[in-house]
Protein backbone atom coordinates (compact mmCIF):
# COMPACT_ATOMS: atom_id res chain seq x y z
CA UNK A 1 0.00 0.00 0.00
CA UNK A 2 1.46 3.70 -0.82
CA UNK A 3 1.42 6.41 1.51
CA UNK A 4 2.29 9.96 0.40
CA UNK A 5 3.77 12.20 3.22
CA UNK A 6 3.35 15.62 3.09
CA UNK A 7 5.80 17.85 4.45
CA UNK A 8 5.04 21.23 6.36
CA UNK A 9 7.52 23.21 6.37
CA UNK A 10 7.77 26.35 8.61
CA UNK A 11 9.60 29.66 7.14
CA UNK A 12 13.00 28.96 8.75
CA UNK A 13 13.46 25.40 7.34
CA UNK A 14 11.92 26.80 3.66
CA UNK A 15 14.81 29.84 4.28
CA UNK A 16 17.44 27.04 4.41
CA UNK A 17 17.43 26.10 1.18
CA UNK A 18 18.93 29.10 0.12
CA UNK A 19 21.86 27.63 1.84
CA UNK A 20 25.15 25.69 0.29
CA UNK A 21 23.67 22.64 1.44
CA UNK A 22 25.79 22.04 4.44
CA UNK A 23 23.13 22.87 7.20
CA UNK A 24 21.44 20.84 9.66
CA UNK A 25 18.34 20.81 8.23
CA UNK A 26 19.60 19.58 4.54
CA UNK A 27 21.89 17.52 6.26
CA UNK A 28 19.04 15.23 8.04
CA UNK A 29 17.17 15.32 4.40
CA UNK A 30 19.99 13.87 2.55
CA UNK A 31 20.44 11.09 5.44
CA UNK A 32 16.52 10.33 5.63
CA UNK A 33 16.37 9.76 1.68
CA UNK A 34 19.17 7.30 2.37
CA UNK A 35 17.86 5.40 4.75
CA UNK A 36 14.57 5.33 2.94
CA UNK A 37 15.92 4.27 -0.05
CA UNK A 38 18.08 1.67 1.58
CA UNK A 39 14.70 0.40 3.72
CA UNK A 40 13.39 -0.43 0.11
CA UNK A 41 9.95 1.77 0.51
CA UNK A 42 10.87 4.72 -1.60
CA UNK A 43 8.29 5.10 -4.26
CA UNK A 44 9.10 8.98 -5.38
CA UNK A 45 8.79 12.26 -4.24
CA UNK A 46 9.77 15.98 -4.53
CA UNK A 47 10.01 19.23 -3.00
CA UNK A 48 7.96 22.03 -4.16
CA UNK A 49 8.93 25.69 -4.64
CA UNK A 50 8.80 27.71 -2.07
CA UNK A 51 5.17 28.70 -1.08
CA UNK A 52 5.31 32.20 -2.52
CA UNK A 53 5.99 31.24 -5.79
CA UNK A 54 2.22 29.27 -5.97
CA UNK A 55 -0.98 30.72 -7.49
CA UNK A 56 -3.47 29.18 -6.34
CA UNK A 57 -6.62 29.19 -9.45
CA UNK A 58 -10.21 28.78 -8.36
CA UNK A 59 -13.68 29.08 -10.67
CA UNK A 60 -16.37 31.27 -9.04
CA UNK A 61 -19.57 31.87 -10.99
CA UNK A 62 -17.78 30.74 -14.14
CA UNK A 63 -15.08 33.13 -13.68
CA UNK A 64 -11.53 32.54 -12.53
CA UNK A 65 -10.19 33.45 -9.31
CA UNK A 66 -6.52 33.73 -9.34
CA UNK A 67 -4.87 34.34 -6.60
CA UNK A 68 -0.96 35.06 -5.78
CA UNK A 69 0.66 32.81 -3.15
CA UNK A 70 -0.71 29.22 -1.71
CA UNK A 71 -4.07 27.81 -1.05
CA UNK A 72 -3.95 28.46 2.59
CA UNK A 73 -2.34 30.91 4.57
CA UNK A 74 -0.43 29.94 7.88
CA UNK A 75 2.73 29.54 9.15
CA UNK A 76 3.46 25.90 7.84
CA UNK A 77 3.51 25.30 4.18
CA UNK A 78 3.74 22.37 1.92
CA UNK A 79 7.10 21.83 1.03
CA UNK A 80 6.93 18.89 -0.89
CA UNK A 81 5.80 15.31 -0.78
CA UNK A 82 7.10 11.42 -0.70
CA UNK A 83 5.53 8.90 -1.81
CA UNK A 84 6.42 5.36 0.18
CA UNK A 85 5.39 1.65 -0.46
CA UNK A 86 4.93 0.39 3.27
CA UNK A 87 2.79 -2.36 5.09
CA UNK A 88 0.54 -0.23 7.18
CA UNK A 89 -0.55 3.23 8.33
CA UNK A 90 1.66 2.01 11.64
CA UNK A 91 4.99 1.67 9.75
CA UNK A 92 3.97 4.93 7.88
CA UNK A 93 3.58 6.74 10.88
CA UNK A 94 7.05 5.06 12.37
CA UNK A 95 8.47 6.59 8.83
CA UNK A 96 6.76 10.20 9.21
CA UNK A 97 8.26 10.10 12.50
CA UNK A 98 11.55 9.83 11.65
CA UNK A 99 11.50 12.79 8.72
CA UNK A 100 13.12 15.98 9.65
CA UNK A 101 10.09 17.63 9.30
CA UNK A 102 8.47 16.33 11.83
CA UNK A 103 10.36 17.87 14.62
CA UNK A 104 10.56 21.61 12.29
CA UNK A 105 7.37 21.23 11.19
CA UNK A 106 4.30 18.63 10.73
CA UNK A 107 4.14 15.44 8.21
CA UNK A 108 0.99 14.67 7.26
CA UNK A 109 0.73 10.68 6.51
CA UNK A 110 -2.04 9.87 3.34
CA UNK A 111 -2.85 6.76 1.54
CA UNK A 112 -2.86 7.47 -2.03
CA UNK A 113 -6.25 6.10 -3.55
CA UNK A 114 -5.56 4.18 -6.35
CA UNK A 115 -9.28 3.26 -6.96
CA UNK A 116 -10.10 7.13 -7.66
CA UNK A 117 -6.58 7.12 -10.01
CA UNK A 118 -8.31 3.96 -11.86
CA UNK A 119 -11.36 6.17 -12.34
CA UNK A 120 -9.72 9.08 -13.94
CA UNK A 121 -6.84 7.17 -15.91
CA UNK A 122 -9.38 4.74 -16.81
CA UNK B 1 -17.35 25.66 49.63
CA UNK B 2 -14.82 28.21 49.08
CA UNK B 3 -12.83 28.23 46.03
CA UNK B 4 -9.32 27.04 47.46
CA UNK B 5 -11.02 23.74 48.67
CA UNK B 6 -13.08 23.13 45.95
CA UNK B 7 -9.23 22.90 44.70
CA UNK B 8 -7.85 20.72 46.80
CA UNK B 9 -10.99 18.42 46.50
CA UNK B 10 -10.59 18.27 42.88
CA UNK B 11 -6.75 17.42 44.12
CA UNK B 12 -8.38 14.56 46.14
CA UNK B 13 -9.87 13.45 43.43
CA UNK B 14 -7.51 13.17 41.26
CA UNK B 15 -4.83 11.50 43.56
CA UNK B 16 -7.54 8.67 44.79
CA UNK B 17 -8.41 7.97 41.20
CA UNK B 18 -4.75 7.79 40.36
CA UNK B 19 -3.79 5.57 43.11
CA UNK B 20 -6.91 3.47 43.43
CA UNK B 21 -8.00 3.47 39.30
CA UNK B 22 -6.08 0.15 39.11
CA UNK B 23 -7.16 -1.55 42.32
CA UNK B 24 -10.84 -0.72 41.25
CA UNK B 25 -10.97 -1.44 37.36
CA UNK B 26 -9.22 -4.93 38.60
CA UNK B 27 -11.36 -5.88 41.36
CA UNK B 28 -14.61 -4.55 39.32
CA UNK B 29 -13.74 -6.38 36.24
CA UNK B 30 -12.16 -9.82 37.66
CA UNK B 31 -15.82 -11.21 38.49
CA UNK B 32 -17.25 -10.81 34.96
CA UNK B 33 -14.07 -10.33 33.15
CA UNK B 34 -15.61 -7.04 32.01
CA UNK B 35 -12.69 -4.80 31.55
CA UNK B 36 -14.67 -1.77 29.09
CA UNK B 37 -18.12 -1.99 31.62
CA UNK B 38 -15.67 -1.63 34.88
CA UNK B 39 -14.09 1.45 33.61
CA UNK B 40 -17.21 3.40 32.25
CA UNK B 41 -18.76 2.46 35.75
CA UNK B 42 -15.72 3.72 37.86
CA UNK B 43 -15.54 6.97 35.29
CA UNK B 44 -19.23 7.65 36.13
CA UNK B 45 -18.17 7.09 40.29
CA UNK B 46 -15.56 9.82 39.34
CA UNK B 47 -18.24 12.03 37.95
CA UNK B 48 -20.61 11.49 40.68
CA UNK B 49 -17.27 12.67 43.03
CA UNK B 50 -16.92 15.30 41.44
CA UNK B 51 -20.24 16.77 41.77
CA UNK B 52 -20.68 14.86 45.37
CA UNK B 53 -17.66 15.43 47.24
CA UNK B 54 -17.01 19.45 46.84
CA UNK B 55 -20.80 19.94 48.00
CA UNK B 56 -20.98 17.49 51.29
CA UNK B 57 -16.90 17.29 51.30
CA UNK B 58 -14.62 14.14 51.04
CA UNK B 59 -16.06 11.13 52.21
CA UNK B 60 -13.89 9.39 55.02
CA UNK B 61 -12.91 6.37 53.08
CA UNK B 62 -12.95 7.60 49.57
CA UNK B 63 -12.22 4.47 47.74
CA UNK B 64 -14.89 2.60 49.58
CA UNK B 65 -17.25 5.40 48.04
CA UNK B 66 -16.08 5.04 45.04
CA UNK B 67 -16.80 1.47 44.52
CA UNK B 68 -19.93 1.93 46.06
CA UNK B 69 -21.02 4.02 43.37
CA UNK B 70 -19.13 2.23 40.47
CA UNK B 71 -20.87 -1.01 41.33
CA UNK B 72 -24.36 0.61 41.82
CA UNK B 73 -23.53 1.78 38.33
CA UNK B 74 -22.10 -1.20 36.98
CA UNK B 75 -25.02 -3.11 37.81
CA UNK B 76 -27.12 -0.79 35.80
CA UNK B 77 -24.78 -1.00 32.88
CA UNK B 78 -24.10 -4.20 32.72
CA UNK B 79 -28.43 -5.05 33.34
CA UNK B 80 -28.79 -2.46 30.29
CA UNK B 81 -26.57 -4.54 27.71
CA UNK B 82 -27.30 -7.73 28.38
CA UNK B 83 -31.49 -7.25 28.89
CA UNK B 84 -31.54 -7.14 24.93
CA UNK B 85 -29.89 -10.49 24.84
CA UNK B 86 -29.78 -12.47 28.01
CA UNK B 87 -32.98 -14.50 29.80
CA UNK B 88 -34.04 -14.26 32.98
CA UNK B 89 -31.87 -16.66 34.67
CA UNK B 90 -28.77 -15.33 32.99
CA UNK B 91 -29.94 -11.60 35.09
CA UNK B 92 -29.92 -13.53 38.53
CA UNK B 93 -26.76 -15.21 37.49
CA UNK B 94 -25.23 -11.84 36.81
CA UNK B 95 -27.33 -10.48 39.94
CA UNK B 96 -25.56 -13.01 42.06
CA UNK B 97 -21.97 -12.94 40.38
CA UNK B 98 -22.39 -8.44 41.55
CA UNK B 99 -23.20 -9.80 44.99
CA UNK B 100 -19.83 -10.95 45.27
CA UNK B 101 -18.47 -7.52 44.64
CA UNK B 102 -18.40 -6.33 48.07
CA UNK B 103 -17.67 -3.65 49.21
CA UNK B 104 -15.36 -2.85 52.24
CA UNK B 105 -12.42 -0.88 52.87
CA UNK B 106 -10.09 -3.77 52.31
CA UNK B 107 -11.62 -5.43 49.34
CA UNK B 108 -8.79 -7.44 47.59
CA UNK B 109 -6.31 -6.00 45.53
CA UNK B 110 -6.56 -7.79 42.13
CA UNK B 111 -4.30 -5.86 40.26
CA UNK B 112 -1.85 -8.37 39.75
CA UNK B 113 -4.71 -10.78 38.01
CA UNK B 114 -5.27 -7.82 36.08
CA UNK B 115 -1.72 -7.53 34.96
CA UNK B 116 -1.50 -10.79 33.73
CA UNK B 117 -4.79 -10.64 31.63
CA UNK B 118 -3.30 -7.43 30.18
CA UNK B 119 -0.42 -9.64 29.12
CA UNK B 120 -2.04 -12.46 28.21
CA UNK B 121 -0.26 -14.69 25.91
CA UNK B 122 -3.93 -14.77 23.67
CA UNK B 123 -3.52 -11.09 23.60
CA UNK B 124 -1.57 -9.20 20.89
CA UNK B 125 1.73 -8.43 22.36
CA UNK B 126 1.57 -5.12 20.95
CA UNK B 127 -1.65 -4.36 22.75
CA UNK B 128 -0.05 -5.27 26.07
CA UNK B 129 1.40 -2.26 27.16
CA UNK B 130 -1.38 -0.19 26.22
CA UNK B 131 -4.30 -2.12 27.85
CA UNK B 132 -1.77 -2.08 31.21
CA UNK B 133 -1.70 1.76 30.86
CA UNK B 134 -5.32 2.10 30.54
CA UNK B 135 -6.63 -0.28 33.10
CA UNK B 136 -4.35 -0.32 35.77
CA UNK B 137 -3.26 3.38 35.24
CA UNK B 138 -6.05 4.98 33.87
CA UNK B 139 -4.50 6.56 31.04
CA UNK B 140 -6.88 7.63 28.36
CA UNK B 141 -6.43 5.89 24.87
CA UNK B 142 -5.87 9.19 23.06
CA UNK B 143 -2.79 10.23 25.87
CA UNK B 144 -1.98 6.26 24.91
CA UNK B 145 -2.22 6.93 21.45
CA UNK B 146 0.29 9.58 21.08
CA UNK B 147 2.86 8.01 22.91
CA UNK B 148 2.81 4.65 20.37
CA UNK B 149 2.49 7.03 17.51
CA UNK B 150 -0.92 5.48 16.45
CA UNK B 151 -4.02 7.26 15.37
CA UNK B 152 -6.03 7.56 18.78
CA UNK B 153 -9.02 6.40 16.88
CA UNK B 154 -7.07 3.72 15.99
CA UNK B 155 -5.48 3.17 19.99
CA UNK B 156 -9.17 3.35 20.57
CA UNK B 157 -10.89 0.71 18.52
CA UNK B 158 -7.63 -1.88 19.16
CA UNK B 159 -7.94 -1.38 22.80
CA UNK B 160 -11.89 -1.97 22.82
CA UNK B 161 -10.80 -4.84 20.53
CA UNK B 162 -8.82 -6.20 23.23
CA UNK B 163 -11.27 -6.19 25.96
CA UNK B 164 -13.86 -7.41 24.04
CA UNK B 165 -11.83 -10.58 23.78
CA UNK B 166 -10.72 -10.63 27.48
CA UNK B 167 -14.61 -10.62 28.10
CA UNK B 168 -15.49 -12.80 25.33
CA UNK B 169 -12.36 -14.84 24.89
CA UNK B 170 -12.53 -16.96 28.12
CA UNK B 171 -9.44 -15.03 29.43
CA UNK B 172 -9.09 -15.85 33.03
CA UNK B 173 -8.03 -13.61 35.37
CA UNK B 174 -5.87 -15.23 37.71
CA UNK B 175 -2.24 -15.42 38.50
CA UNK B 176 -0.69 -18.05 36.70
CA UNK B 177 0.35 -22.07 38.10
CA UNK B 178 3.88 -21.96 39.13
CA UNK B 179 4.76 -23.67 35.85
CA UNK B 180 4.36 -21.19 33.32
CA UNK B 181 4.51 -18.51 35.61
CA UNK B 182 8.07 -17.36 34.17
CA UNK B 183 6.76 -16.83 31.12
CA UNK B 184 3.93 -15.45 31.83
CA UNK B 185 5.66 -12.91 34.33
CA UNK B 186 8.39 -12.48 31.73
CA UNK B 187 5.52 -10.99 29.40
CA UNK B 188 4.40 -8.34 32.53
CA UNK B 189 7.79 -7.41 32.50
CA UNK B 190 8.65 -6.56 28.75
CA UNK B 191 4.73 -4.70 28.48
CA UNK B 192 6.05 -2.40 31.33
CA UNK B 193 9.83 -2.51 30.37
CA UNK B 194 8.19 -1.28 26.76
CA UNK B 195 6.05 1.96 28.49
CA UNK B 196 9.57 2.71 29.92
CA UNK B 197 11.68 2.44 26.36
CA UNK B 198 8.48 4.92 25.02
CA UNK B 199 8.76 7.60 27.95
CA UNK B 200 12.90 7.59 27.34
CA UNK B 201 13.10 7.38 23.88
CA UNK B 202 10.56 10.60 24.39
CA UNK B 203 12.69 12.73 26.23
CA UNK B 204 13.51 14.92 24.00
CA UNK B 205 9.98 16.58 23.23
CA UNK B 206 9.51 19.80 24.95
CA UNK B 207 6.02 18.41 26.41
CA UNK B 208 6.26 16.13 29.24
CA UNK B 209 4.75 13.13 27.49
CA UNK B 210 7.77 10.64 27.78
CA UNK B 211 8.77 11.61 31.12
CA UNK B 212 5.42 10.98 32.41
CA UNK B 213 5.41 7.30 30.69
CA UNK B 214 9.21 6.64 32.33
CA UNK B 215 7.72 7.14 35.72
CA UNK B 216 4.10 5.56 35.18
CA UNK B 217 6.01 2.44 34.16
CA UNK B 218 8.32 2.98 37.10
CA UNK B 219 5.01 3.23 39.26
CA UNK B 220 3.66 0.25 37.50
CA UNK B 221 7.19 -1.68 38.38
CA UNK B 222 6.67 -0.58 42.18
CA UNK B 223 2.90 -1.57 42.00
CA UNK B 224 4.26 -5.52 40.78
CA UNK B 225 6.88 -5.59 43.37
CA UNK B 226 4.63 -4.91 46.10
CA UNK B 227 2.26 -7.67 44.56
CA UNK B 228 5.24 -10.03 43.82
CA UNK B 229 8.06 -9.33 46.66
CA UNK B 230 9.52 -12.89 45.96
CA UNK B 231 9.94 -12.75 42.16
CA UNK B 232 14.14 -11.40 41.56
CA UNK B 233 13.01 -10.28 38.05
CA UNK B 234 10.53 -8.16 39.46
CA UNK B 235 13.50 -6.09 41.36
CA UNK B 236 15.58 -6.36 38.64
CA UNK B 237 12.78 -4.95 36.39
CA UNK B 238 12.88 -1.79 38.87
CA UNK B 239 16.88 -1.68 39.28
CA UNK B 240 17.53 -1.28 35.61
CA UNK B 241 14.54 1.25 35.38
CA UNK B 242 15.55 3.18 38.17
CA UNK B 243 19.14 3.35 37.01
CA UNK B 244 18.46 4.62 33.73
CA UNK B 245 15.82 7.24 35.42
CA UNK B 246 18.82 8.71 37.65
CA UNK B 247 20.63 9.98 34.92
CA UNK B 248 18.10 11.65 33.49
CA UNK B 249 18.94 15.10 33.87
CA UNK B 250 22.59 13.97 32.86
CA UNK B 251 21.51 13.36 29.05
CA UNK B 252 20.65 16.76 27.69
CA UNK B 253 23.46 19.77 28.02
CA UNK B 254 22.07 22.87 28.90
CA UNK B 255 21.19 23.99 25.63
CA UNK B 256 19.13 20.83 25.05
CA UNK B 257 22.20 18.98 23.11
CA UNK B 258 22.34 15.28 23.89
CA UNK B 259 24.90 14.18 25.62
CA UNK B 260 25.95 10.67 24.97
CA UNK B 261 26.04 8.13 28.57
CA UNK B 262 30.09 8.40 27.93
CA UNK B 263 29.94 12.14 28.26
CA UNK B 264 27.78 12.32 30.91
CA UNK B 265 28.93 14.53 34.00
CA UNK B 266 27.73 11.79 36.86
CA UNK B 267 27.53 14.98 39.43
CA UNK B 268 24.23 15.55 37.84
CA UNK B 269 23.01 11.62 38.11
CA UNK B 270 20.73 11.07 41.44
CA UNK B 271 22.42 9.22 43.58
CA UNK B 272 19.37 8.26 45.46
CA UNK B 273 18.15 7.02 42.76
CA UNK B 274 21.10 5.11 42.61
CA UNK B 275 21.35 3.96 45.78
CA UNK B 276 17.43 2.53 45.45
CA UNK B 277 18.59 0.90 42.47
CA UNK B 278 21.45 -1.10 43.85
CA UNK B 279 19.37 -1.96 47.14
CA UNK B 280 16.86 -3.60 44.58
CA UNK B 281 19.40 -5.13 42.35
CA UNK B 282 21.13 -7.05 45.52
CA UNK B 283 17.69 -7.85 47.03
CA UNK B 284 17.45 -9.70 43.28
CA UNK B 285 20.61 -11.26 43.37
CA UNK B 286 20.23 -12.42 46.61
CA UNK B 287 17.87 -14.79 45.49
CA UNK B 288 19.85 -16.66 43.27
CA UNK B 289 17.95 -16.49 39.90
CA UNK B 290 19.48 -14.70 37.72
CA UNK B 291 17.50 -13.24 34.70
CA UNK B 292 17.14 -10.89 31.24
CA UNK B 293 16.25 -7.53 33.75
CA UNK B 294 18.83 -8.02 36.50
CA UNK B 295 21.78 -8.52 33.51
CA UNK B 296 20.22 -5.49 32.23
CA UNK B 297 20.58 -3.80 35.72
CA UNK B 298 23.87 -4.74 36.23
CA UNK B 299 25.48 -3.62 33.06
CA UNK B 300 23.35 -0.04 34.12
CA UNK B 301 25.40 -0.93 37.71
CA UNK B 302 28.86 -0.66 35.80
CA UNK B 303 27.83 2.11 34.41
CA UNK B 304 26.50 4.18 37.26
CA UNK B 305 29.90 2.94 38.88
CA UNK B 306 31.75 5.71 37.61
CA UNK B 307 30.45 8.06 39.55
CA UNK B 308 32.59 6.75 42.02
CA UNK B 309 35.64 5.61 40.32
CA UNK B 310 35.95 7.97 37.63
CA UNK B 311 36.06 4.78 34.93
CA UNK B 312 34.11 2.46 33.12
CA UNK B 313 34.69 -1.16 33.63
CA UNK B 314 34.00 -2.01 29.88
CA UNK B 315 35.09 -5.90 30.61
CA UNK B 316 32.75 -6.37 33.03
CA UNK B 317 30.07 -4.84 30.57
CA UNK B 318 31.14 -7.15 28.08
CA UNK B 319 30.84 -10.12 30.61
CA UNK B 320 27.23 -9.09 31.31
CA UNK B 321 26.07 -8.81 27.39
CA UNK B 322 27.53 -12.41 26.98
CA UNK B 323 25.11 -13.55 29.61
CA UNK B 324 22.34 -11.82 28.46
CA UNK B 325 22.79 -12.77 24.98
CA UNK B 326 22.80 -16.49 25.99
CA UNK B 327 19.10 -15.34 27.45
CA UNK B 328 17.81 -12.72 24.94
CA UNK B 329 19.53 -12.51 22.09
CA UNK B 330 17.65 -9.41 20.79
CA UNK B 331 19.12 -7.12 17.99
CA UNK B 332 19.74 -4.63 20.78
CA UNK B 333 21.45 -7.05 23.02
CA UNK B 334 23.57 -7.90 20.46
CA UNK B 335 24.41 -4.00 19.60
CA UNK B 336 25.05 -3.12 23.01
CA UNK B 337 27.28 -6.17 22.85
CA UNK B 338 29.26 -5.02 20.13
CA UNK B 339 29.16 -1.45 21.52
CA UNK B 340 31.00 -2.86 24.73
CA UNK B 341 33.42 -5.09 22.78
CA UNK B 342 34.34 -2.33 20.80
CA UNK B 343 35.52 -0.49 24.02
CA UNK B 344 36.65 -3.62 25.88
CA UNK B 345 38.50 -5.34 23.24
CA UNK B 346 39.05 -2.44 20.51
CA UNK B 347 36.82 -1.31 17.31
CA UNK B 348 37.80 -3.81 15.13
CA UNK B 349 36.23 -6.71 17.49
CA UNK B 350 33.40 -4.46 18.29
CA UNK B 351 32.76 -4.10 14.27
CA UNK B 352 33.03 -8.22 13.93
CA UNK B 353 30.54 -8.71 16.01
CA UNK B 354 28.01 -5.93 14.42
CA UNK B 355 29.24 -7.41 10.90
CA UNK B 356 27.76 -11.18 12.41
CA UNK B 357 24.28 -9.35 12.74
CA UNK B 358 21.82 -10.25 9.98
CA UNK B 359 21.88 -6.73 8.01
CA UNK B 360 18.09 -7.34 6.84
CA UNK B 361 17.09 -7.28 10.59
CA UNK B 362 19.36 -4.14 11.01
CA UNK B 363 18.26 -2.21 8.16
CA UNK B 364 16.26 -0.21 10.00
CA UNK B 365 17.45 -0.26 13.66
CA UNK B 366 18.99 2.87 14.36
CA UNK B 367 21.25 2.04 16.95
CA UNK B 368 22.82 -0.26 15.07
CA UNK B 369 23.99 2.35 12.54
CA UNK B 370 25.03 4.72 14.98
CA UNK B 371 27.21 1.98 17.00
CA UNK B 372 28.12 0.74 13.33
CA UNK B 373 29.11 4.72 12.65
CA UNK B 374 31.17 5.31 15.51
CA UNK B 375 33.93 2.06 14.82
CA UNK B 376 34.11 2.78 11.70
CA UNK B 377 35.07 5.87 12.97
CA UNK B 378 37.79 5.20 15.44
CA UNK B 379 39.25 2.92 12.54
CA UNK B 380 39.45 6.10 10.35
CA UNK B 381 37.16 3.89 7.61
CA UNK B 382 35.98 7.54 7.09
CA UNK B 383 33.46 6.93 3.92
CA UNK B 384 32.25 4.01 5.53
CA UNK B 385 31.45 5.56 8.82
CA UNK B 386 30.07 8.59 6.39
CA UNK B 387 27.84 5.97 4.92
CA UNK B 388 26.81 4.50 8.31
CA UNK B 389 26.35 8.12 9.75
CA UNK B 390 23.60 8.79 7.35
CA UNK B 391 22.05 5.95 7.96
CA UNK B 392 21.90 6.17 11.78
CA UNK B 393 20.46 10.45 11.16
CA UNK B 394 18.18 9.04 8.86
CA UNK B 395 16.45 6.79 11.15
CA UNK B 396 16.49 8.46 14.43
CA UNK B 397 13.70 10.52 15.56
CA UNK B 398 14.93 13.20 18.22
CA UNK B 399 16.30 15.92 16.94
CA UNK B 400 18.87 16.42 19.61
CA UNK B 401 20.35 13.00 18.60
CA UNK B 402 20.32 13.78 14.89
CA UNK B 403 22.16 17.00 15.45
CA UNK B 404 24.63 15.35 17.66
CA UNK B 405 25.37 12.67 14.41
CA UNK B 406 25.51 15.12 12.37
CA UNK B 407 28.16 17.04 14.45
CA UNK B 408 30.37 13.48 14.54
CA UNK B 409 29.81 12.47 11.17
CA UNK B 410 31.81 15.63 10.05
Amino acid sequence: MQFALLIYESPEAFATRNNDGTDAYTGAWRAYYKALVEAGIYVGGDPLEVPETGTTVRLKEGKRRVQDGPFADTKEQLGGFTILELPSLDAALDWAARCPAASAGAVEVRPLAPATKLRITG
Amino acid sequence: MSGSGQESTHRTIERVARESYGRLVAYLSSHTRDVASAEDALSNALVAALTTWPRDGVPQNPEAWLLTAARHSLIDLVRHQRVATASEPTLLLLGEELKEVTVSADFPDERLKLLFVCAHPAIDPAMHTPLMLQTVLGLDAARIAYAFLVSPTTMGQRLVRAKTKIRDGGIQFEVPQAHELPQRLDAVLEAIYAAFGIGWDDMAGVDQRGRDLAEEAIWLARVLLHLMPGEAEVRGLLALMLHCEARRSARRGPDGRYVPLSEQDCQQWSLPLIEEAERCLAEASSRGRTGRFQLEAAIQSVHAERARSGRTEWVAIMLFYEQLIRISPTLGTRTGYAAAVGEASGAEAGLAVLDGIDLDAASAYQPYWAARAHLLQRLAKTSEAVDAFDRAIGLAEDPAVRQFLLQRRG
